[in-house]
């Protein structure tokens, strides 16, 4: 009824094959890209574009990497946080040893270095896969946790052992540093990640995408049919790595400005593997959803009681916080273990066919 | 020449010069290695059980020791408190069974996995919320738990041995044999091992996965709580203590996921290896590699014999 | 859903700053207080963040606020997390925050270059960036009473001035790895070559708080004269537990004033008789302030600490310490603008001529509690005299004079320290004095 694609006919197969074949879909993208390129700049206050939006994008991108391997290629990965770190971290030297580059450039090259670490850590899911696949990575989380502590050179020597973000201009514009406003860091890291989501559509729903859900699906018949595992898999790493890679440097250079170690530790892991779970499972949209509900929905409980007016204490939140997330994560599961992403498709379903049961 | 000479001579003229030193080192690593041990030992339970991996052990490790604090601390007699700490496990171990594993039972492991995941959240939150952030020390006196040393002079130096550390690792012997027993001569124990064949054969011959699965999480709630005690009276009880839980994952690689003598083997290996490559190899790289030791181990290992020492041949290669 | 969920947070982003606008109508002075109840650090948050909040209460019990006007402290949950931190920065810091106090070295980095864009100061009280005790480079940034270095420089002297000097011994350093523990190792190193010591470093990852066999079977290879720790949390008391069993000589054993809290040694108890650490402001609650805070504000149960016996614990008072700098700072700011609700910029004047004398202290009911405190333009970090304490099983007991850095050597270095963090941001405005 609200949700009728009837009268819509396709006389090409080009625009059969089509992401969003159905004339409401591309509306409504058009409309959010609307609104998060226009809208939110201009009303959304410093905290809504800092403290929620910018999160809120980086981790999306982070967890359409992990999706990308855990979703579509079937591999556990818990080493995210670390390879997060490689972009970061490479990131950091690249913008110091090449002032002069773009650092929107460099940005997205640090996501290469990203890469080549995680094809080397992905070289064991050729023998190995399930549980044992997730020790492999969280040895590399750990491993690269201590890299970056023990190689002073990777943050210059700097005493602390922290990276700080450089202030750099593009266009005569500051997008990094301190003295960046909010809505120009916030519209770059929109523009990354809509660019990036677009061209990780492309990669799956090509010959590539296909080589990694068949593998995903069955990896032997997989093999049997033709799909080289050594190249699906580790094509797999590489991508997943890249956009986790360029997530890190974007958390980086464009909210935090500046980062330990800590902030790519095994918690970040497992936080972007909530994402996809609860998102869904090979789902970009559901991506997108699962970041939203695990980054912005603790920075809503914790505004709920000073909003309704409460005194609670702080601790107090931050202690129901965690049981709330808790309990919706297992309450997810037993809903709905598909995720958000199968919730979406679900509404859209209802909305197609109402008023009529089915 | 001189980085080979460091590698592969000094290390073992250091070790033949300070014998009284290496056994220390060796002590250390195996009374590290028995708490590894005893926490692989909840993982593998449950794994064995049910084929879930359970990454809420480690918080259940200091909920459970938390508890058992928290109610002496009420005015209990410290008994009292151990008995009650062990129903608290109880009631957590049926609440689970009841509320997160009954709903989910034949979903693919990796949403199990999640779920666990979720309860560790749950049970942080909770733990925070009843008794506060605080570190808390562990009654080790009050349970009659012993704390002197004994020195014993060797080689020309000496060993200390930590009597806490000697009922660690007694403690530990007096589970494994008690869980093996209860394994192999009980009627529920062999249901429980029937369970971990074939959920459905199991289930056909009139065995109830849902009692058997709250039995192993008992169990499982039992070693942590054991393993509270422990680490607990080596430091404190603190939140910080959960994250000992993750040094427990190469010990399952290495002993399988489903060996309880895995787990032991396991365990002390990784313990000896941590401690002794950390004093005697550690300074070459700067120190501190004991956080990633044990999983180099384990990734080499993993590369000859994937199902681990002790584990079932069924790993799926590609 | 996605929709309504970024709708619905928009809406309350909205509302949210509605409140702000209600809240500055009122004229107040506003505090943020970034606090961490939960988290594997909590055990030392949590005192803390009592000390800081019980003595803004008694203030605003006793005389009514601050030059009239209440303060308010609003506490925002870190969890010693730095994404958290910047996250309640974010949300607190167009409230019209005087002060930001990010109780963590990790946050404080993130708040550093901040700070000038916002006009909002940073006090990162014995902790954060050694290198901002220099007001010429960081005019926002303030590290009273002292800097892990110059605290390094007064634990040195102090090893220095016991038998035998420091000449040709060794010290083991160990430290929790992170921001906060690799901070003091370059003063260490240079030190080392300066005073004629060697030094040996025991990393201990913050995984391995609770499990640090290996380093003192290292330690026990090695045999130090010296240990010294940068230490926090769970760390402390499982150093000193190990340190003890090896037999080290605990009176040997210095920590830094991280590494001195009561809860630390509690757990520790008799087999922690000797051990050592430093500490800027006096435990107890022998002091007319202190009892102030006790009768006016615990005792009429506005405050959040659970235990009576808890008031004037080593952390507690440090909180205490903190809110005192910062009421004082505000006391100072308003004198200088002349009005009563003074701002982030004002604060920053206000803190850099803080004057805590002893004269003061007593005035405040605090006399003998701390050192006194000069800042200046060029001195962010003020005095920097701190004193030892000892653990006498139950207690701690203070058992050193104050003792004051060696300022001529450590200044250079902290300047040098400084150029380096502005070398490769050509953009940073550094505010001469003359």
């Amino acid at each position: 009824m609200f949700y009728r694609e009837a009268g819509q006919f396709k006389s090409t197969y080009k625009a059969d094959q089509a992401i969003f074949p159905i004339l409401q879909d591309r509306m409504a993208i058009a409309f959010y890209l609307a609104v998060a390129f226009i809208a939110v700049p201009i009303f959304g206050s410093d905290f809504f574009i800092t403290s929620i939006m910018i999160p809120f994008l980086v981790f999306s991108l982070a967890a359409i990497g992990l999706n990308i391997l855990v979703g579509y290629t079937g591999q556990i990965s818990l080493g995210t946080g670390a390879f997060m770190g490689v972009g970061a971290y490479s990131c950091y030297k690249l913008a110091t040893i090449f002032p002069d580059i773009n650092i929107i450039i460099l940005i997205i090259a640090s996501g290469f270095f990203a890469a080549a670490v995680g094809v080397l850590f992905g070289l064991p899911s050729l023998r190995i896969k399930g549980f044992y696949l997730v020790v492999t990575t969280l040895a590399a989380q750990f491993f690269l946790e201590w890299a970056f502590i023990r190689i002073p050179w990777l943050y210059n020597y700097n005493d602390s052992g922290a990276i700080e973000v450089p202030q750099r201009e593009t266009f005569g514009i500051i997008v990094t540093g301190a003295s960046a406003t909010p809505s120009v860091r916030y519209l770059i890291v929109l523009a990354i990640v809509v660019a990036m989501t677009w061209v990780a559509s492309n990669i799956i729903h090509g010959r590539i995408g296909r080589a990694w859900m068949m593998i995903r699906d069955m990896d032997i018949a997989a093999e049997l049919m033709g799909v080289r595992p050594l190249y699906a898999k580790l094509s797999a790493f590489a991508v997943s790595s890249f956009y986790c890679g360029v997530a890190g440097a974007m958390m980086v250079f464009f909210w935090l400005g500046a980062a330990e170690v800590e902030s790519f530790d095994v918690n970040h892991s497992f936080l972007i593997l909530f994402m996809v779970v609860i998102g869904g499972l090979g789902s970009l949209i559901g991506s997108f959803m699962g970041a939203a509900f695990i980054w912005v929905l603790p920075v809503i409980l914790r505004a709920v009681p000073n909003f309704i007016g409460i005194d609670v204490n702080a601790a107090t939140v931050e202690h129901l916080n965690f049981m709330i997330i808790g309990a919706l994560i297992i309450f997810f599961l037993i809903v709905e273990p598909h995720g958000l992403a199968r919730l979406w498709a679900l509404a859209k379903q209802k909305l197609r066919v109402w008023p009529f049961p089915y | 020449m001189e980085l080979l000479y460091n590698i592969f001579i000094a290390p073992f003229v250091e070790m033949g010069a300070t014998p009284d030193f290496l056994l220390q080192v060796l002590w250390e690593g195996f009374v590290a290695g028995t708490l590894y041990a005893l926490i692989a030992l909840g993982f593998v339970l449950i794994f064995k059980a049910s084929g879930v991996f359970n990454f809420a052990q480690g918080i259940m490790v200091v909920f459970s020791a938390l508890t058992l604090v928290g109610f002496y601390a009420a005015g209990l007699p410290a008994y009292v408190s151990l008995f009650l700490a062990l129903v608290v496990m109880a009631v957590l171990a049926w609440s689970v069974e009841r509320f997160v594993m009954r709903p989910l039972v034949n979903q693919p492991e990796l949403i199990l996995f999640m779920a666990t995941i979720g309860l560790s959240y749950f049970l942080i939150g909770l733990g925070e919320f009843i008794f506060g952030g605080e570190p808390k020390s562990m009654i080790t006196e009050e349970l009659g738990l012993p704390t002197g040393s004994t020195t014993i002079d060797i080689f020309g130096g000496f060993v200390i041995l930590q009597h806490l550390d000697i009922a660690a690792a007694i403690i530990a012997a007096i589970l494994v044999i008690c869980l093996a027993l209860f394994f192999s001569k009980t009627r529920i124990g062999r249901a429980l091992r029937a369970v971990a064949d074939d959920h459905q054969a199991a289930l056909s011959v009139g065995i109830s996965l849902n009692q058997i699965w709250a039995i192993v999480w008992f169990a499982a709630g039992i070693v942590a709580l054991a393993t509270g005690i422990m680490w607990g009276a080596r430091s404190d009880v603190s939140f910080a203590l959960q994250i000992v839980a993750l040094k427990a994952l190469p010990v399952l690689i290495l002993g399988g996921f489903t060996s309880v003598p895995g787990a032991i083997i396991g365990g002390l290996i990784i313990g000896f290896g941590e401690k002794l490559f950390e004093v005697y190899w550690g300074g070459l790289l700067g120190g501190g590699v004991e956080a990633w030791f044990a999983y180099v181990i384990a990734l080499i290992f993993l590369m000859f014999r994937p199902q681990g020492l002790f584990g079932e041949k069924i790993i799926e290669r590609v | 859903m996605f929709k309504k969920i970024i709708f619905g947070a928009a809406a309350l982003a909205m509302l949210s700053g509605v409140q702000v606008t209600a809240l500055k109508a009122q004229e107040t002075l506003y505090v943020p207080s970034l606090s961490y109840r939960t988290g594997p650090f909590a055990g030392g948050g949590i005192p803390i963040a009592n000390g800081f909040a019980d003595y803004m209460t008694m203030l605003n019990e006793r005389d009514g606020g601050i030059g009239g006007l209440k303060v308010v402290v609003e506490e925002c949950e870190t969890g010693y997390n730095a994404q958290k931190g910047v996250e309640c920065y974010e949300a607190t810091k167009g409230k019209g925050a005087l002060v930001y106090n990010p109780y963590s070295t990790g946050i404080t980095l993130q708040l550093i270059p901040k700070a000038p864009v916002d006009k909002i100061p940073v006090l990162s009280m014995g902790y954060g960036l050694s290198a901002t005790a220099v007001g010429e480079t960081f005019p926002w940034t303030f590290n009273y009473p002292a800097t892990y270095w110059s605290q390094m420089s007064s634990i040195l002297k102090f090893i220095d001035s016991q038998d035998g000097g420091i000449k040709g011994k060794k010290i083991g350093y160990i430290y929790l790895v992170s921001g906060y523990g690799k901070e003091p190792i370059p003063l260490l190193n240079q030190l080392a070559e300066s005073m004629g010591f060697s030094v040996v470093e025991f990393p201990v990852a913050g995984k391995d708080m609770q499990n640090q066999a290996s380093q003192w079977l290292n330690v026990r290879k090695e045999k130090p004269d010296w240990m010294i720790m940068w230490g926090w949390g769970a760390m402390n008391s499982t150093a000193v537990k190990e340190a003890a069993k090896i037999r080290f000589p605990l009176d040997k054993f210095i920590g830094n004033w991280w590494a001195g809290a009561n809860a630390d040694l509690d757990a520790v108890g008799m087999a922690g008789k000797g051990y050592r650490s430093a500490n800027m402001a006096a435990a107890g609650t022998d002091f007319p302030a202190l009892q102030d805070v006790i009768k006016l504000v615990v005792d009429a149960g506005k405050s959040k600490i659970d235990d009576k016996e808890k008031v004037g614990d080593v952390l507690y008072n440090r909180g205490l310490f903190n809110a005192v700098v910062v009421a004082e700072a505000i006391r100072k700011a308003q004198e200088i603008s002349g009005k009563a609700a003074i701002t982030g910029s004002d604060m920053r004047d206000g803190l850099e001529q803080l004057d805590l004398s002893a004269a003061r202290l007593e005035e405040i009911g605090l006399a003998g509690f701390t050192a006194p405190i000069k800042g200046s333009c060029l001195d962010h970090a003020g005095g920097g005299s701190i004193f030892l304490q000892q653990w006498d099983g139950e207690n701690w007991v203070k058992t050193s004079d104050l003792i004051a850095p060696d300022t001529a050597l450590v200044r250079p270095l902290l300047e040098a320290a400084a150029a380096k963090y502005i070398a490769d941001k050509p953009e940073w405005q550094v505010k001469p004095c003359s």
